[in-house]
């Protein structure tokens, strides 16, 4: 009996602790449950939530992506800039993920081939990124754009924001790809242990590097909604977007170490960081405080991670 | 003879597994005591108890007639009680002698290392196995061969009352075994108690007083040596009688398949040739450290290679990494199983997948319904004592995650299989059963090669022995052509001409 509620504590900790959240927040501010207040977070939610699906592959193989709030202003800005010379929207769509595979393909192959960690390797893209976006935008946002394209962060399907869609499909995606495809049970593995990985005749670069493609991709899937939502591209877009995307993984019971983890974790932990902005706002706490507060948050997590481990 | 310890009544479960069952245990002072049992039968939890590692559900555990309540490992150091476990536990990139001094590094009065005095002291702890190992050495430059020998002179280092070995041969060969006995026998005659495990029942006769046979969990025999014999002590540890310990096939043997020329890596090998046909089973022997790990991890491009051929059915192959190896149909069962074979945080399920997973997809998604026959199919066949096989495989019994490693390998078809030390860890009725799959592979056209220090179960399983001496092979024997003195004087050297 005992031993049952601490595997339950430990299987649904992250779920339990969602519910106690939101039921506090009801309590506290009568906003909060309402169904607009519903959608406005799965909404906000979405953005960083699709990234954080990314980001969990990258996590899974035991590495690191600092670089993907850069990346999103990277392909938002070329995005908008490309929207603004007129191209037909399907190609603008198709070379914005573009640049976002192209930013995550470099890390892949610096970590992989030239035998880089990746916390310093996405650092650098980080500021590479950002670097570039300023010297394209020339520093000043880039906005207004055509209807079809704004559809894509504001539009409705069957009363579903779009945005909501695209997140809960790209998390369906990830999920089969997670449990179903060689490319997720080898991600699970390498970040167990790469050499036996390696040792299996698997070529464990090639998925590694796949890691960070997807973290780029997914980076550049949110820069569409963001710069369709806020019908701008700016050089100051996704600043700070790396610490909600990885405490969204991390509190869905991702290790940093490699290995273990979920999809559904970082789901549940993505509306877990949208819950908290939006009940910090819905409470006016500063934004400033704000930080301090996910800051802390973020180190819990990841001390909550590491007691799960020594328990075991 | 005085009862130094005993242990009454233990109890533990872990979730799906009841891994001791009312077990018992006594140690006498300045006695050897065996604890032999099927893999997965409990001996390693019973020594974990013992180390305060884990805490009994129930039971007692009374030293020198006191009863001790534990409560963790420190304690139970305190009390005299030193564990070498089986898995080792050494710091990798920590030296040899940092390791053997772990928290009680001889300091001078200012508090600083005295290193001086640290590397003097290992050397003279490692002086008696007469082994060359550099106290400065990091632990991962060295093979797991001599990892053990650190960790039993870890363990004399703390001058225990009791020492527990668990399974210390299953890595080292002959020579080293030696030097152990040499070592446990004057540990005896200065008092020390010592409680040995292993699956070598042959080592029993030359060290043990008692014998203590434990099966699923239970104690089902306690007696000194003399009363039993091998027969019967393996009929108590598999509760059958076992007919054979090497099973005998007639294989016929076909084309070769293998062709290795030349093969050569400074300081490691030069100069290796040899051939594997159809059918074969080629043994490697040698001492520890002559090179027989490194060639074949040459011929499966995990190590790069200053020269020499390849060649596969009579072609000359490029073999750049172990992904081309297996491309090509070679599969090579790695020696360590913990940090080459295994990924401990997954279940036996993927790890045992991992090798197919490549095969067995359709429009990209796996099929998992097929993967899990072959799997589960497998797990029955080598009996893997597991409550599920989503169980992660870090708490499988080393024998039993032994056997995941082997699996993962049986289920792929590969024209070439190099096993390094594959029946390491594992019990004998397990053995036999390996030994079959492998005459299986060999009957279905598979050419097998083994590395193994076990020399009785390369005198036996081998079609042909390749001795590897220094680098080389210095020696080949067909079946049934050498005895076991033959081969260990060529892998002691005693033939090869003075270079
Ligand atoms: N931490 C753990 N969690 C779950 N099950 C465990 C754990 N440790 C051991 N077991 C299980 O308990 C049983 C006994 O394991 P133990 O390691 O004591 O076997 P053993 O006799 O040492 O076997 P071997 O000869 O293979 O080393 C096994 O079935 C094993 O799977
Ligand atoms: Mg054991």
């Amino acid at each position: 009996m005992k031993f049952n509620l601490r595997n339950t504590l430990k299987n649904y900790g992250i779920v339990i602790a969602f519910l106690i959240i939101c039921a506090l927040l009801a309590f506290m501010s009568p906003v909060f449950f309402t169904l607009n207040n519903m959608i406005l977070v799965i909404r906000q939610t979405s953005i960083y939530g699709i990234m954080a699906v990314g980001m969990t592959f990258v996590i899974l193989t035991g590495g690191i992506d600092l670089s993907v709030g850069s990346i999103l202003a990277l392909s938002g800005a070329i995005c908008a800039g490309m929207l603004k010379s007129g191209m037909p929207l399907p190609l603008v769509l198709a070379l914005t993920m573009a640049v976002g595979l192209g930013c995550g393909l470099f890390n892949g192959l610096v970590i992989t081939v030239g035998r880089i960690t990746p916390f310093v390797v996405s650092l650098g893209m980080m500021s590479i990124a950002r670097g570039i976006t300023l010297i394209y935008t020339k520093g000043y946002p880039i906005s207004g754009f055509q209807p079809e394209f704004r559809f894509i962060g504001g539009g409705y399907v069957f009363g579903v924001p779009v945005p909501i869609i695209i997140f809960l499909g790209i998390v369906l995606i990830a999920f089969v790809v997670l449990t179903q495809t060689r490319l997720g049970r080898y991600t699970y593995a390498i970040g167990g242990n790469e050499e036996t990985v390696k040792l299996s005749g698997i070529n464990a670069g090639f998925f590694k590097s796949l890691a960070y493609v997807i973290a780029g991709l997914t980076a550049s899937i949110s820069a569409l909604i963001s710069t369709s939502r806020l019908n701008s591209g700016g050089p100051q877009a996704g600043i700070g977007y790396e610490l909600d995307v990885i405490a969204a993984v991390v509190i869905g019971g991702t290790s940093l170490n490699g290995g273990r983890g979920s999809i559904w974790g970082t789901f549940v932990g993505a509306l877990m960081i949208g819950v908290i902005n939006n009940g910090m706002n819905l409470l006016g706490i500063s934004s400033y405080f704000q930080l301090v507060v996910k800051g802390f948050i973020i180190i819990g997590a990841v001390l909550l991670d590491r007691l799960r481990e020594q328990a075991d | 003879m005085q009862t130094l310890l005993e242990m009454v009544g233990i109890c533990k479960s872990f979730p799906g597994v009841r891994a001791l069952d009312k077990m018992s245990f006594d140690l006498f002072e300045g006695e050897v005591h065996a604890l032999v049992g099927e893999n997965g039968a409990g001996k390693s939890t019973l020594m974990k108890i013992l180390s305060g590692l884990y805490l009994a559900d129930e039971g007692e555990i009374r030293l020198r007639g006191k009863k001790i309540v534990v409560t963790g490992i420190r304690q139970m150091i305190d009390a005299g009680i030193s564990v070498i476990y089986q898995e080792l536990n050494l710091i990798q990139h920590l030296s040899v002698a940092e390791n053997i001094f772990l928290g009680r590094e001889p300091r001078y009065a200012g508090g600083f290392i005295n290193w001086k005095k640290m590397y003097a002291d290992v050397d003279r702890l490692l002086k008696p196995f007469n082994v060359d190992i550099d106290p400065r050495a990091k632990i991962l430059s060295i093979g797991p061969a001599f990892q053990q020998v650190v960790e039993i002179a870890k363990a004399l280092s703390l001058k225990a009352d009791i020492i527990v070995m668990d399974e210390p041969t299953a890595p080292l060969t002959g020579n080293e075994v030696e030097r152990l006995f040499e070592m446990i026998n004057a540990l005896k005659k200065s008092g020390v108690s010592i409680i040995y495990i292993s699956h070598r029942l042959e080592e029993l006769a030359r060290v043990a007083d008692r014998v203590t046979i434990i099966r699923d969990g239970s104690m089902i025999v306690t007696k000194p040596l003399s009363e039993l014999n091998t027969e019967e002590i393996i009929r108590h540890m598999v509760g059958r009688h076992l007919s054979e310990q090497y099973p005998v096939a007639e294989i016929p043997v076909g084309a070769e398949v293998l062709r290795v020329e030349a093969l050569t890596k400074k300081g490691v090998c030069s100069d290796v040739s040899f051939s594997v046909r159809k059918g074969e089973i080629v043994g490697f022997t040698g001492l520890v450290g002559a090179g027989r790990t490194e060639i074949m991890q040459l011929i499966y491009g995990y190590l790069k290679r200053d020269s020499g051929k390849v060649f596969i059915d009579g072609k000359e192959t490029t073999i750049r990494n172990p992904r081309d190896a297996v491309l090509k149909g070679i599969g090579l069962i790695p020696e360590e199983r913990k940090k080459q074979g295994l990924v401990l945080g997954l279940s036996v399920f993927d790890n045992s997948a991992l090798t197919i997973l490549d095969k067995f997809s359709r429009f990209g998604l796996l099929r998992m319904k097929t993967i899990g026959d072959l799997v589960r199919g497998m797990v029955a066949k080598m009996e893997i004592k597991t409550p599920t096989i989503r169980q992660q495989v870090r708490y499988l019994s080393g024998g039993n995650q032994q056997k995941v490693v082997l699996s993962k390998w049986f289920v792929r078809n590969c024209k070439v299989y190099i096993f390094d030390e594959p029946t390491r860890g594992i019990d004998v009725g397990a053995k036999v059963e390996i030994y079959k799959l492998m005459q299986n592979l060999a009957l279905q056209g598979a050419a097998v090669i083994m590395v193994s220090s076990e020399l009785l179960e390369i005198m036996n399983m081998s079609d042909r022995i390749e001795v590897v001496f220094s680098g080389r092979i210095v020696k080949e024997f067909k079946k049934g052509e050498a005895s076991s003195e033959d081969v260990m004087e060529y892998a002691l050297g005693l033939h090869s001409r003075a270079s």
